[in-house]
């Protein structure tokens, strides 16, 4: 049953109608037209999907719409300001960290939830916080050296 | 136009976010093309593009059973459920049913024969998605079961093949097997993999305003995706445009397995006026395309006492599934690679294509090659094992070497040096015998970890073996503000082609990478195009791009000489150049300088057409498969990688700890991308042999559906120490693209060495006397067997012995 719920995305506020348990990420993608979470597997596996929830990583292929109301989303559209695109964002390009690219929303939102509660995170908590991001490239090695550059590890240390 | 844009303020300048590259043409480590777009949600894949509201949207009915008749289709509740605008069956197919990509064999629908789980019954268009997978529940379908075929190996006893066998001879090899001091006699299964794309099976379908339709599919074949549309409709080719802009990964899974949904959709697309939408569910996806061929190996190789080989006699069967697709040129490719980087003497290799009931198997990433390599990568570690070699040791005695460079198809190795220079080099960088020693020590006081080390080569021919899909063409447009469009026939997918394109353009005409951007690939604006596979989109298409632009440059140099300054006589058309910018005629201080910008207006100004298209095909290739002999392939690309693991002899886990390669790409086109094409085919190979585990019940149903059941490689599987180059000082022996080599497939095989690493880890039970049989996927499961199996035999041995040992 459709009812007309409000969402607030990238600082925006939306009013949908909309079936209450519709996946968030079909409200993004079908009816607010932000195609940066993409559809990999649909069952919050992959991790292709991932945005924002009140600053932390929440899979949007498997999480009612109706959950997120009254929470701060935030999809890829949203990371860049005025100023600029985003430091994570700014370090994928500079790393080359992308083959096909259709993985990458879900790495660049994996690595900025982890920086948004630790912005100095360890190369072992990076790691951890991307295991369950899938890049089926193989394009792993430079997916971490963009994420540690954002979080500050500039040194020429072993990539893994 | 009446007026030219002005272009004394050039703004073709610093875009959003990053500072500009400084010139990128070929050679240089230029990021990909879509980088800004990638990062910022704004590179499109198909199911990102924009449909109208009033869209369908498409779901599948699908056969339950692998093997069987169909007796009844009752779709009278599924046309009646909500939402539904349309119902098709094969009935309902204007033109050809069969959509097979070289043979028939592929029905769009099925008739009345079942062959596999997944196949396709029928399909309904609703207006949402929702709907019309609630929907397709409602049908009534009965069918005849029947036993389902599901061992290729009993298939292949029986005969049943989806095309005849093919026999490779090179010389009397019974005769050799007959006489060798040594004979291995071993088989060996050798698993499939799913391609995992993470952008599944997608496809958009709008109706034109004649009888045809445009295509935007995620595709790594537009052309062929056109030809089966029409031949679906019934319509001319040139009514059908199919668009491909970028794939979310392909690997071989869409290049002929993307063309049904887009059949499907332009038949719903046509009947309905609406435009289409298809996106498979990923457990459909996974469940209704094929995958990586599993193959059945099966060999006896002589050797001498050194361990060379002399000859034998080998048997590869590919598991094709239910249709031939495109498991011809796939076994081929299994049996031109049975060799390896070895010469195997005499000997005969023979392929079948075994017909079982399942999904028809497919391209994927090395294309059968990687199958046919395992059998000979075995062969070293056990016959290092029975001369008391190590397995290196082995390996180097029978690479490739003057006097035994002829493959067993006939074509001779030609960069000899280059492939022993690539082990000898990896050899010592990764401080292999160094290594060898700690680990041997190691394991002799670790009783239940024991550590591997292996280096294996790669030898891997470039070329399509269906002669005629080696060619290509391009399509080059200046127009008069001095930017550059350039078109091909490849398709991006990931693989950075469409930047190494761009590099070639801006090369040849000596602009800044800013200025020469590509388009999507479309089959209506170059026709006819082979698809982007076999490891040749940049070979053949940068050659084509190279082709236009040197058309263009030519014809700006013979406007040029005629136009500018014939006050003073013209300009000396013999030493012209474009370079940085500028056509530049004559040498030092009395050098003329033309800015691109201005050469371009002038020559349009003057009816000079600025448009090229260019075409390439590789020569020198042939193969004629009635003697089994030719030069199949242009060329060899080779490399080499050492890996190290720990395993855990007690519960079969394992860790890959350090991996090092060399890798040969000629002069790379762009070291970056070579780069991270090595990783990644790395990693895939190394996810295909160890996690990857295609698992069917008994019933032919496949059960890895999922990224939960399915394991692909994650951060987690990255060897902590990863060691990647590029071969310096090797070009290509050949002419092509700047001397470069294509890098798609090949370093997909380095993911063997972690294979034979396990091999060594657990040889290393038996005090490396013996090698244990490990198929693929050498999942913990498989490898915790094998040293079981090895410690069974090691404890019967040592009965044995004492046993003698009393009796003496």
């Amino acid at each position: 049953m459709t009812r007309t719920l409000t969402l607030t995305v990238n600082r925006q506020s939306h009013r949908i109608a909309v079936a209450p348990e519709t996946t968030l990420l079909h409200v993004l993608r079908n009816d607010l037209a932000l195609n940066g979470p993409k559809y990999g597997c649909g069952l919050g596996e992959c991790g292709a999907c991932t945005v924002l929830v009140d600053g932390l990583a929440a899979r949007a292929c498997v999480l009612p719409v109706a959950a997120v109301v009254g929470h701060e989303v935030t999809t890829l559209e949203g990371l860049a300001t005025a100023e600029g695109l985003d430091p994570v964002q700014v370090a994928f390009i500079e790393e080359q960290a992308a083959q096909c690219g259709y993985c990458l929303n879900g790495m660049i939102m994996s690595v900025r939830a982890l920086l948004n509660h630790d912005p100095h995170p360890s190369k072992q908590a990076i790691r951890a916080a991307l295991e369950h991001n899938l890049c089926r490239c193989g394009t792993h090695v430079e997916i971490l050296k963009a994420a540690y550059r954002a979080a500050g590890h500039d040194d020429e240390g072993e990539c893994v | 136009m009446r007026t030219l844009t002005d272009i004394s303020q050039d703004s073709s300048r610093t875009r959003r976010g990053v500072d500009r590259q400084a010139s990128g043409g070929a050679g240089a480590a230029h990021p990909h093309e879509s980088a800004i777009k990638h990062v910022t949600g704004r590179a499109s894949y198909i199911d990102d593009i924009v449909a109208p509201a009033d869209a369908v949207h498409i779901a599948l009915g699908l056969s339950p059973v692998a093997h069987g008749r169909l007796t009844r289709l009752d779709l009278e509740k599924v046309k009646a459920a909500p939402g539904v605008v349309d119902v098709i069956t094969i009935v309902d197919v204007p033109g050809h049913t069969d959509i097979g990509p070289v043979f028939p064999g592929d029905p769009i629908f099925v008739d009345d024969e079942i062959s596999y789980v997944g196949q396709c019954l029928f399909a309904v268009a609703a207006e949402s998605h929702k709907a019309a997978r609630l929907a397709v529940k409602q049908a009534i379908v009965e069918i005849d079961e029947q036993p389902a075929s599901l061992d290729p190996v009993a298939a292949a006893e029986r005969g049943e093949f989806v095309r005849p066998t093919h026999v490779q001879e090179s010389g009397d090899w019974q005769q050799v097997l007959d006489g060798a001091p040594h004979v291995l006699e071993r088989e060996q299964f050798v698993g499939g993999q799913e391609h995992f794309y993470l952008e599944g099976q997608a496809c958009l379908v709008t109706p034109t305003e004649d009888e045809g339709v445009v295509v935007y599919t995620s595709n790594q074949h537009p052309s062929e995706t056109q030809k089966l549309v029409a031949e679906v409709l019934n319509i001319p080719f040139h009514a059908v445009t199919v668009e491909m802009r970028r794939m979310g990964g392909g690997f071989g899974g869409k290049e002929t397995q993307a063309s049904p949904w887009a059949c499907i959709a332009a038949i719903i697309a046509r009947r309905t006026g609406r435009t289409t939408r298809i996106r498979l569910p990923r457990a459909e996806d996974m469940r209704v395309t094929g995958k990586r061929h599993p193959f059945h190996n099966r060999y006896r190789l002589g050797f001498d006492d050194q361990g060379i080989l002399l000859g034998g006699d080998i048997t590869v069967i590919g598991d094709c599934g239910y249709s031939p697709d495109l498991s011809e040129a796939i076994v081929d490719r299994a049996m031109f690679h049975a060799d390896n980087a070895y010469s195997l003497g005499q000997v005969r290799v023979t392929g079948h294509r075994a017909k079982t009931h399942t999904a028809s198997n497919t391209a994927f990433r090395g294309f059968g090659g990687p199958q046919g390599m395992m059998i000979i990568e075995a062969a070293m570690d056990d016959i290092a094992r029975q001369v008391g070699e190590d397995p290196l040791t082995v390996r180097k005695r029978n690479l490739y070497r003057a006097g035994r460079d002829v493959t067993h198809y006939g074509q001779k190795v030609e960069q000899l040096e280059l492939l022993h220079d690539i082990v000898m080099q990896l050899e010592a960088k990764s401080d292999y015998w160094a290594r060898r020693r700690a680990i041997t020590e190691f394991n002799a006081n670790s009783p239940i970890i024991k550590k591997g080390l292996a280096l294996t080569p790669v030898k891997f021919g470039i070329s399509f073996t269906a002669k005629h899909l080696n060619q290509a063409g391009a399509l080059l447009h200046v127009y008069t503000d001095g930017s550059v469009m350039i078109n091909h026939g490849g398709t991006e997918m990931g693989q950075g082609l469409h930047t190494k394109v761009c590099q070639v353009v801006a090369r040849e005409l000596g602009l800044d990478l800013e200025r020469v951007r590509i388009t999507a690939t479309r089959t209506d604006k170059v026709p006819n195009t082979s698809p982007t596979a076999a490891s040749s989109g940049a070979d053949l298409n940068g050659q084509a791009a190279r082709d236009a632009a040197t058309q263009i440059r030519e014809r700006l140099f013979d406007f040029a000489a005629a136009h500018f300054f014939k006050d003073q006589g013209g300009l000396d058309r013999e030493g012209m150049r474009l370079e940085n910018g500028e056509l530049v005629a004559g040498e030092g201080e009395s050098a003329h300088r033309i800015p691109w910008g201005e050469l371009v207006q002038a020559a349009y100004m003057s009816r000079i057409s600025l448009s090229a298209k260019g075409f390439y095909s590789t020569p020198l290739i042939h193969y004629d498969r009635q003697t089994a002999k030719g030069r199949p392939f242009y060329y060899y690309a080779h490399g080499a990688a050492v890996s190290e693991v720990s395993v855990d002899t007690l519960s079969g886990e394992y860790q890959v700890t350090r991996v090092d390669i060399l890798h040969d790409v000629g002069d790379s086109l762009n070291p970056a991308i070579d780069i991270g094409q090595v990783e990644g085919g790395f990693i895939q190979g190394m996810g295909w042999l160890t996690s990857e585990e295609l698992k069917w019940n008994e019933a032919g149903r496949l059960v890895s559906d999922g990224p939960a059941t399915y394991k692909i490689p994650t951060f987690g599987d990255l060897p902590p120490v990863f060691n990647v180059e590029l071969m310096q000082g090797h070009p290509n022996s050949q002419a092509s693209i700047y001397r470069s080599k294509a890098v798609g497939e090949p370093p997909f095989m380095l993911g063997m060495s972690v294979w034979s690493a396990l091999r060594d880890a657990l040889s290393s039970l038996t005090g490396y006397r013996e090698c244990p049989r490990l198929d693929t996927p050498a999942t913990p499961e498989r490898v915790l067997m094998a040293a079981e199996a090895l410690r069974r035999r090691q404890a019967t041995a040592t009965a044995v012995e004492e046993t003698s040992d009393d009796l003496a």
